[in-house]
Order: C-alpha cells, then sequence, then structure tokens
C-alpha cells in the first residue's frame, strides 16, 4: 500500500443557520409542512430578483475569516446553470471566479501530530429543493420548495489531505469550526453537511499529482471515509495491474460499500457560470471584516492547545471538553468565574457527562450554570461540604440551576466542623463499640476507619471527616 | 371638442380635478375607442374593462369625499404584457406563458394603483420582447395605427400603438435594446427609458437583466414626466436599484436651452458606412437646428466604438436571456406538452420549450447559450462585456463636451409587416441607434421630429449622462414646444385591404 500516496481533497457543504434564506425573506425552520416557507423568489417565478440576505455574508465572513481566508473584494455571485427539478430557475446563485474568500487553512490534529490543510475557496450560494419520490405505483415525484434557498457555504479544500484518517480529522475540524462560529447546527441526518471528496494516487516520491476522481453522494463522515477508503483501494488496484485511471465523476453507494462510475470528463456538465445581473458586486469593508475578525471566538483547535498548556489538563479531558461547543464554553466561563482549572475539568468530564448520558440530553438542555458551579467548587475547596454532599448539590445546579449554597442549606448539607458537636457524636460511638477500640490498640487501622465512618452515618455524612480522624485518635489514644 | 381620450393625461388630470370629467367617462370614452379600432390595431392581448371599471368608479368617490388625489388618479393605463399583475395572465407574447396568472405586481404596476391609474388592458410584444416589429407575439401581429400595414415597432408595439391611438392615455414598455423607443418613434408618440436602476425591475418578465429597464410611453413630453414622477423610485426588492430619491421631474419642462451643450453623434447617423434614410436625417438635423434656436450650442461628436453595439448586444443579450429564460420548463407554470407525449421529465423539458417558444426566440437561446459555453466564454461573453466597456468610456468622454446627445431613434420609419421578418439581421439593425444606449446604462428619449413623405412619423432620440433624465425631459419639452408633431394623429379613416380602421385624433 505504502506504494502510492494518496491526495484527498474535500468539498463541504453546509447549511447557514440564518433565519430566513439567502436571496428572500422565507424562514428556513426544518420540519415545516411541504411548500409552506415559499414566496415567488424561491420559487424562481417570472420576473422575480434575488436580494442577498446581508447575515449570510456575515456568517460566510466568519468562516472564512477563521480559516485564515483572504477575503476577495468584491467578491462576485454567478449563475451555474443546469436543468433539474429540483431547481426552480434551472440555475443556482453560486460564486465561482470571485468567491468570497480563498488561500486559507485549517489546522488539524491527527495522531498527535497537527497538520495544515489548505482552504482553496470559501463561497456562498443557494440550496435547492428537495426531490421526494413516494413509493406508490404513479411514477411521479414530489417537489418541496421549502429548502429552495436556504443558504449553503461551501469550503473547498486544496488535496493536501493523505489519507482517510486525515481526512475525517479535517471534517470533525471544519464542523467543529461551524459549531463554534455558531453559523450552521450541522446536523448530517437532516442533511445539512454535504460533502464531495476528489482522490487521486501518485507513486511514492513522485511529486506530480495523479489522475483525479470526484465522488459525489456523501452525506456522513462515514460514507466519505469509506468512498475514500474505497476509492484509495480501487485505485491501487487498477494501478498496480498496469491499467490508466479516467478523470471522472464517481457516485458513492452505501448499501454496497462501493463507488460507481457517473459521468468522465468527455461528458462532463457544462454549467455555463456567468455574472449574476440581478446582483451587484460584493463589496465588504475593512471596517467590517475588523468588527468580525475581533468577535470570532477561539476555535476547538486552539483552545485545546490552550488548555493543555496554560492549564495543564490532559489531551484526554481537552479534547473531550472542546468536543462540544456548549461544554467548552461551560468550562471556560466556570474558569473565568475563578474556579481551578482542573476541579472544573473534572466535574464538566465527570459527573455532568454522567448525568447528560443518563437524562439521554444535550449540553444545552441542563440549567448548570458558570457561576453555580465555580461557587461549588469553592465550597469544596473550604470544606464547606463533602464529596457526596457536593455530587448532590451538582445534581440540582444541573436540573435547575439556582445558588449552590442556598441548595446546601435547604438539603441540610453543610459540613460539621464544630469541635464541640462533633465530640459528642466520637464519645458516643466509642462507647458503643468497645471492641473496635480495642482492636485499634492492638494496631488494627481498619478499626479507626470503621469508627469514621459509624460517625459520618450518625451526622448523616456531614462530619468534617478530618476533624472526625483527629478527635478519635485524640480520644482513644495512639494519634 | 375632441373625445376625451384624444386628451393627453395632464389635460386629462386637469379636467378631472375640476370635475369637469369623470375618471369613468374617461374610461368610457377610451374603451369605445378600443370597440372602434382593436380588430384592426391588435394592440392589446387582454381588456381588464370591469377591473378598470371599478378603479375608475373608485377615483370618481374619492374625488366627490373630497380627498386629494395623486396627479394621474383615474388616467387610463394599458401595460405590455411583461409587467406582472396580480390574479391577471401575464403571458409575455409566449405560449409558454400561456394562462400564467401571477400571484404578485410588479413594483411599477402597485406605483401605478398607489397613483388611481386606471388599468385597461395588457398589450402585445414580441415573445420575451425580442424582436423590433411585435410580429414575434406568439398572439399576432400589432398594426401601425399610421398605416396599418407597416409594423408599429417593437418590442413595446402594443402600448406604443395603443397611445398613437388613443385606445389607452399612457403605457408601459420595456426597453432593454430600444424597446420603448423605437415603437414610440415608428407609432409618433413620446417613449422614455431612463437610467438602468431608476426604476425598479421587480416583477418585469426578465429578458436581458444587465439591460432591461421599464419606461413611459405617452402623447407628449409632460405625460412623460408626470409617468416618471408615478414610477421612478429605489426599490429594496431589486437589488439594482438606485437608492438615490427621485425629483419631481415636471420641474425640468422649461421652454429654453440656453447654455445646454448637444451633440449630434455621427455613429447614429450612419452605421458602418451606411446612412440613415434621407427623410429621417433631414428630421434630425431639422431637430438639431431648432436647439440652436433655442439658445443650445451644438456640434458633431464621434463615438467610434458605436459601431461594434450591434455584435455586442447579440452577445450580452442572448446569454443573460438563456439564463433567464431556463425556468420556463412546464414544470410549476405555464405551458407544459401533454404528458402521453414526454416518456421522461428531460423529454418534457425539451418538448415543452420546443412547442412553448416561438423561432426568433430560439435562436436566442441558442445564440446565448453558445456564447456562455466552456471554451466560449473568454472568446464572447468576456470580450462583449470589454468592449461594453469601451461604449461606455465613449459615452463618458462625449458628456465631457455635451449635456444630450442626439440622432434619429431609427435609421428608418415604419416599415412593412413581413418586410424583415426573414432577415433578423436587416430586423436588429433597426435598434443600431437605440442598442448603445442600453449598453451605457444611460437614459434615452424619443419624440416626434417630423414626418416622411408618405406620412409616416420620424423619431428623435436624445440621450443623458446617467440619471440626467431631466436634461432629456427639458430639451425635449423645450423643442415639443417649437413643433406640432406630438399633436398631430393618426387621423384619418384609412382603407387597408379592404380593413377599415378609424383613428382618428382630431388635429389640434
Amino acid at each position: 500500500m505504502a506504494k502510492y500516496r494518496p491526495n484527498i481533497g474535500l468539498e463541504v457543504h453546509a447549511e447557514l443557520n440564518t433565519r430566513t434564506k439567502v436571496f428572500c425573506g422565507c424562514p428556513t425552520a426544518v420540519g415545516a409542512q411541504p411548500n409552506t416557507q415559499v414566496c415567488p423568489v424561491c420559487l424562481g417565478f417570472p420576473g422575480v430578483l434575488p436580494v442577498l440576505n446581508r447575515r449570510v455574508v456575515e456568517f460566510a465572513l466568519r468562516a472564512a475569516l477563521a480559516m485564515n481566508c483572504e477575503i476577495v473584494r468584491p467578491s462576485i455571485f454567478e449563475r451555474k446553470g443546469y436543468y433539474y427539478p429540483d431547481l426552480p430557475k434551472n440555475f443556482q446563485i453560486s460564486q465561482k471566479r470571485a468567491p468570497l474568500g480563498r488561500k486559507g487553512h485549517l489546522e488539524v490534529t491527527v495522531n498527535g501530530e497537527t497538520k495544515r490543510v489548505g482552504i482553496y475557496d470559501v463561497h456562498i450560494e443557494e440550496d435547492a429543493a428537495k426531490l421526494l419520490h413516494p413509493e406508490d405505483d404513479r411514477g411521479h415525484s414530489l417537489v418541496d420548495f421549502n429548502r429552495s434557498g436556504v443558504p449553503l457555504l461551501e469550503i473547498v479544500s486544496d488535496p493536501d489531505m493523505n489519507s482517510a484518517a486525515e481526512a475525517e480529522a479535517y471534517m470533525n475540524a471544519v464542523r467543529d469550526m461551524l459549531l463554534y462560529l455558531g453559523i450552521s447546527e450541522c446536523r448530517m441526518e437532516q442533511g445539512q453537511l454535504r460533502f464531495e471528496a476528489s482522490v487521486s494516487l501518485r507513486p511514492e516520491g513522485e511529486s506530480e499529482l495523479g489522475t483525479r476522481v470526484e465522488i459525489k453522494n456523501l452525506n456522513s463522515f462515514r460514507a466519505v471515509i469509506g468512498a475514500v477508503g474505497y476509492e484509495i483501494w480501487r485505485q491501487s488496484q487498477a494501478l498496480d495491474s498496469g491499467e490508466e485511471l479516467v478523470q471522472e465523476t464517481r457516485l458513492w453507494d452505501d448499501e454496497r460499500g462501493a463507488t460507481e462510475p457517473m459521468r468522465t470528463k468527455e461528458t462532463a456538465m457544462d454549467y455555463r457560470y456567468f455574472p449574476e445581473p440581478d446582483l451587484t458586486p460584493l463589496e465588504v469593508d475593512d471596517e467590517w471584516i475588523g468588527r468580525i475578525r475581533a468577535e470570532l471566538p477561539e476555535l476547538a483547535e486552539a483552545r485545546r492547545r490552550r488548555l493543555t498548556e496554560q492549564h495543564g489538563l490532559s489531551d484526554y479531558d481537552a479534547g473531550i471538553l472542546t468536543g462540544d461547543k456548549v461544554l467548552a464554553d461551560l468550562f471556560k466561563a466556570t474558569a473565568a468565574e475563578g474556579a481551578p482549572a482542573k476541579a472544573a475539568a473534572n466535574w464538566l468530564t465527570g459527573e455532568f457527562l454522567r448525568l447528560l448520558k443518563e437524562g439521554g440530553l444535550a449540553a444545552e438542555q441542563t440549567r448548570l450554570e458558570p457561576k453555580g458551579l465555580a461557587e461549588l467548587i469553592g465550597l469544596v475547596e473550604k470544606g464547606a461540604i463533602n464529596a457526596p454532599a457536593a455530587k448532590q448539590v451538582f445534581g440540582k445546579l444541573f436540573e435547575r440551576g439556582g445558588s449552590p449554597s442556598e441548595i446546601v442549606k435547604e438539603l441540610g448539607l453543610a459540613q460539621i466542623s464544630d469541635e464541640g458537636e462533633i465530640a459528642g457524636v466520637v464519645d458516643g460511638v466509642i462507647e458503643e463499640h468497645p471492641d473496635a477500640v480495642e482492636n485499634f490498640h492492638k494496631g488494627k487501622e481498619q478499626a479507626l476507619k470503621f469508627l469514621v465512618g459509624q460517625v459520618m452515618r450518625k451526622t448523616r455524612g456531614r462530619a468534617n471527616p478530618q476533624l472526625v480522624n483527629e478527635l478519635l485518635r485524640k480520644r482513644i489514644g495512639g494519634g | 371638442m375632441s373625445a376625451l381620450n384624444d386628451l393627453t393625461a395632464h389635460e386629462l388630470s386637469e379636467l378631472l380635478g375640476k370635475r369637469e370629467a369623470s375618471a369613468r367617462e374617461v374610461l368610457e370614452a377610451t374603451c369605445a375607442r378600443i370597440d372602434e379600432v382593436e380588430d384592426n390595431l391588435a394592440a392589446y392581448l387582454l381588456l381588464t374593462r370591469e377591473e378598470a371599471e371599478r378603479q375608475a368608479s373608485a377615483v370618481d368617490e374619492r374625488r366627490a369625499r373630497g380627498e386629494d388625489l395623486p396627479a394621474l388618479a383615474g388616467v387610463p393605463l394599458a401595460l405590455k404584457d411583461i409587467f406582472c399583475t396580480k390574479g391577471i395572465e401575464t403571458t409575455c407574447g409566449s405560449r409558454i406563458l400561456k394562462g400564467f396568472v401571477p400571484p404578485y405586481d410588479a413594483d411599477v404596476v402597485e406605483r401605478c394603483r398607489e397613483n388611481g391609474l386606471v388599468l385597461v388592458g395588457k398589450t402585445n410584444m414580441d415573445e420575451f420582447a425580442m424582436g423590433s416589429s411585435t410580429e414575434n407575439s406568439a398572439f399576432g401581429v400589432t398594426h401601425n395605427p399610421w398605416d396599418l400595414e407597416r409594423v408599429p415597432g417593437g418590442s413595446s408595439g402594443g402600448s406604443a400603438a395603443a397611445a398613437a391611438a388613443s385606445s389607452t392615455i399612457v403605457a408601459l414598455g420595456t426597453d432593454t435594446g430600444g424597446s420603448i423607443r423605437q415603437p414610440a418613434s415608428f407609432c409618433g408618440v413620446v417613449g422614455l427609458k431612463p437610467t438602468y436602476g431608476r426604476i425598479s425591475r421587480y416583477g418585469v418578465v426578465a429578458f436581458a437583466s444587465s439591460l432591461d429597464q421599464v419606461g413611459a410611453i405617452t402623447k407628449d413630453v409632460r405625460d412623460c414626466a408626470l409617468m416618471l414622477n408615478v414610477l421612478a423610485g429605489h426599490d429594496p426588492r431589486d437589488s439594482t436599484s438606485i437608492a438615490a430619491p427621485a425629483p419631481d421631474y415636471t420641474r425640468a419642462l422649461v421652454s429654453e436651452l440656453a447654455g445646454m451643450r448637444v451633440g449630434l453623434v455621427k455613429e447614429f447617423m450612419e452605421y458602418q458606412g451606411v446612412g440613415v434614410d434621407r427623410e429621417v436625417g433631414a428630421a434630425v438635423r431639422g431637430a438639431v437646428e431648432r436647439f440652436h434656436e433655442l439658445g443650445a450650442e451644438c456640434g458633431e461628436v464621434s463615438l467610434p466604438h458605436l459601431n461594434y453595439s450591434i455584435p455586442v448586444y447579440y452577445l450580452i443579450a442572448p446569454a443573460e436571456a438563456s439564463s433567464n429564460l431556463a425556468r420556463y420548463d412546464g414544470v410549476q407554470y405555464g405551458y407544459r406538452t401533454p404528458e402521453e407525449g414526454a416518456a421522461d421529465i428531460i423529454e418534457m423539458y425539451r418538448k415543452t420549450r420546443d412547442d412553448g417558444f416561438g423561432p426568433e426566440v430560439k435562436r436566442r437561446i441558442m445564440l446565448g447559450t453558445y456564447a456562455l459555453s466552456a471554451g466560449y466564454y473568454d472568446a464572447y461573453y468576456l470580450k462583449a462585456s470589454q468592449v461594453r466597456g469601451l461604449i461606455r468610456r465613449d459615452f463618458d468622454r462625449a458628456f465631457e463636451q455635451y449635456d444630450i446627445l442626439v440622432g434619429p431613434t431609427s435609421p428608418t420609419v415604419a416599415f412593412r409587416l413581413g418586410e424583415k421578418t426573414e432577415d433578423p439581421i436587416a430586423m436588429y439593425l433597426s435598434d443600431v441607434c437605440t442598442i448603445p444606449v442600453n449598453m451605457g446604462g444611460l437614459p434615452g428619449m424619443s419624440l416626434p421630429c417630423g414626418f416622411s413623405p408618405d406620412g409616416m412619423p420620424i423619431g428623435l432620440q436624445l440621450v443623458g449622462r446617467s440619471l440626467g433624465e431631466e436634461a432629456l425631459l427639458r430639451a425635449a419639452y423645450a423643442f415639443e414646444q417649437t413643433t406640432d408633431f406630438h399633436r398631430r394623429r393618426a387621423h384619418s379613416v384609412r382603407e387597408r385591404n379592404g380593413r377599415r380602421c378609424v383613428v382618428a385624433r382630431a388635429s389640434a
């Protein structure tokens, strides 16, 4: 296998989560009855004109800047022509010769190593309608135009990835970025992320790229990884047997787990791109770019690195925390409230995830607030409550939020640190368990643990365990 | 006294304001004229009489209540069938849009409604505005009211013919390469194509988006200014709409031209060595004389790149059209080939488009598709766009020296029906003087400046700077005040091919 070096490029199409469509005011919400979120513009009626949604530009700019792209000024919308019943105008408004952003890069981590993947271009386009093929015998298809005109961001990478694992890491990085920027929900089951891949193989040591094969119909990470793996295998088999590869577009078949030919270069589509005359060139000024750049959140990769380097967290914890934007934001805010990073990380990667899993919840569905968590951590550090009590309080914070000290009061969980109060309980326990005291005198450390346990039981876990230890030793001697 | 429909909009506005006539009476007179001439003229594709009666009555009621009404409230209006009208069929002169009833009004239709204009009908046009004679309509030929054997020009031929025959008072057209100005010239009326972006294109069925512009066709210059007051202004639904507020255009109507610099364009008078018709040239030179008498400084100017405007136009306009017309596929609206005739969706597309489009539209779709194809884009579309830039530069230079440019609107007077239908290039050359103005996105206007010996009107074209509509109106108005061309009517009862057509509008 090491005979050939694969080069993989990916196109990611992400639906942006603006409230309205890219060229009209129709809502983009998913799940509505078919053809209820439509107007003459997104239905492509005669005489209608597109008007660019500024919010879409804002979102696309965030992505372009986050991927270190150069912003093309002005950028131009173009018409991409092809006939298909999901495309009401029979052309799609997209960008080609002057996309919003280009020449960027994204850093991804594979097996602990950081790799830079080039971003060829980032551009805005409109989504097509959705075709439905009912399984009756009437032999017709239905069109739902709700999706027609939903904004899409297309991110085209350079063919910089050399393995399916790198492709996977890249897709993860892109998804994390989109989520961190808050510009796409990335729900793959709803088609909000779609992919196209290109794979070429060249003999090891050769610098020129081999014949490029494009693969369409990739709707999940799994499909991309499968298709890329399959293509690498298929192409190396072909090269091994001296076959010449053709430049072509292939289709991934999810069920068969294989790609099949769709069209070759000779029969390639001619989209007849030309500048969209109904839209003016898009001018993005320095002020706009500056504002968006200043507002950019720290992305997953950078944040992960900071967590390990500055906060001393393990790679593992840092990975978990940054794998979910809500979790990462919670951590960041809790630390900002003054909580020690380690403790905050422990709570979030431990009890928090356990409760989420138990309840089948997403991080944003809980009531836990950074301020509450920070306060809870403070109470534990001060010794105001012990570990089991802290877990109980955490459970309440998770369920309904609020102030930890109130909850402690409400549940009567405050630790007893009053020597007099504990001494009374200690004396009682010593009296009740003379045999244990004797065993202790015989040198059995276990017996002391038993006695501590009895004190804790009597105080329902609230006694300060350190104090209990001290008092016991003082009373029965041998301290 | 002349019939009410023989008057201009501003004359009617005055009568209506003084309650010397009602909107119902004006409408009745207009409808009577339609009944009289329409059989022979065929200017309209659809009459909206009931709707018109309701609108006219509403205007009268509002006036009776003492409401302050807009200047043109109660004035009959004809719309080229390219404007989407809510609830009223809009065909664009094409079989492929037969039966299409838009669920929305074009911006200009909204503006006309708000101003109380009374819609009497939708007028005939070349299919998708592609043509210069209205002979390319899928629904029959419109005749020139001055001579029924001649074309009214195109593509807004129905609107121009109706205005000239007083079967409307004002009309709307669109102009991509001369489609307002050339028919206005052929029919002896006034037509103004404003600066690109001055009037919204929202709801106007697109032909070539970077060139299309809406405008009015009227009986005189004052009416034209009044209509521009109604139509011009910013529309957020059209991204190419100009944000600057529109002035009151009637303030430009003054009767002297002191200090105005007027340039006669050499290339308008002669295209690639071939001069315009003798009587047309003479009338235009006479007009320049008149401008001089009115106080203007007149000279001649050359814009050499105008010689490329026809080939440039026939690359850019069809390219945009091939894309704009891609949506007519039989899926959502309009005509669809019978289902049994198509095995699959590709065949349905093909047959629908084959049956639905006429030959000129097909020719331009093919031209445009070719010009945009991979490997040809740079040589055709891109090159044409570059030359378009040179044409614009020529205009910019000329406007350093002159305030308005003039020439004939068309090299000839209205030609005979069928005369050019077999020769597309000859037909295209009818727009040689108007096309460059669309290339520059500039305002252009046509107004009568004389008559040929056989009694056909001759049009004078005025071209202004970007947003220079006021200069055009000023020059046109001052000129018009010194002539009676705009008062002459296609006045006689003419016998043509055994058809008797009354196109009377009494000479003043």
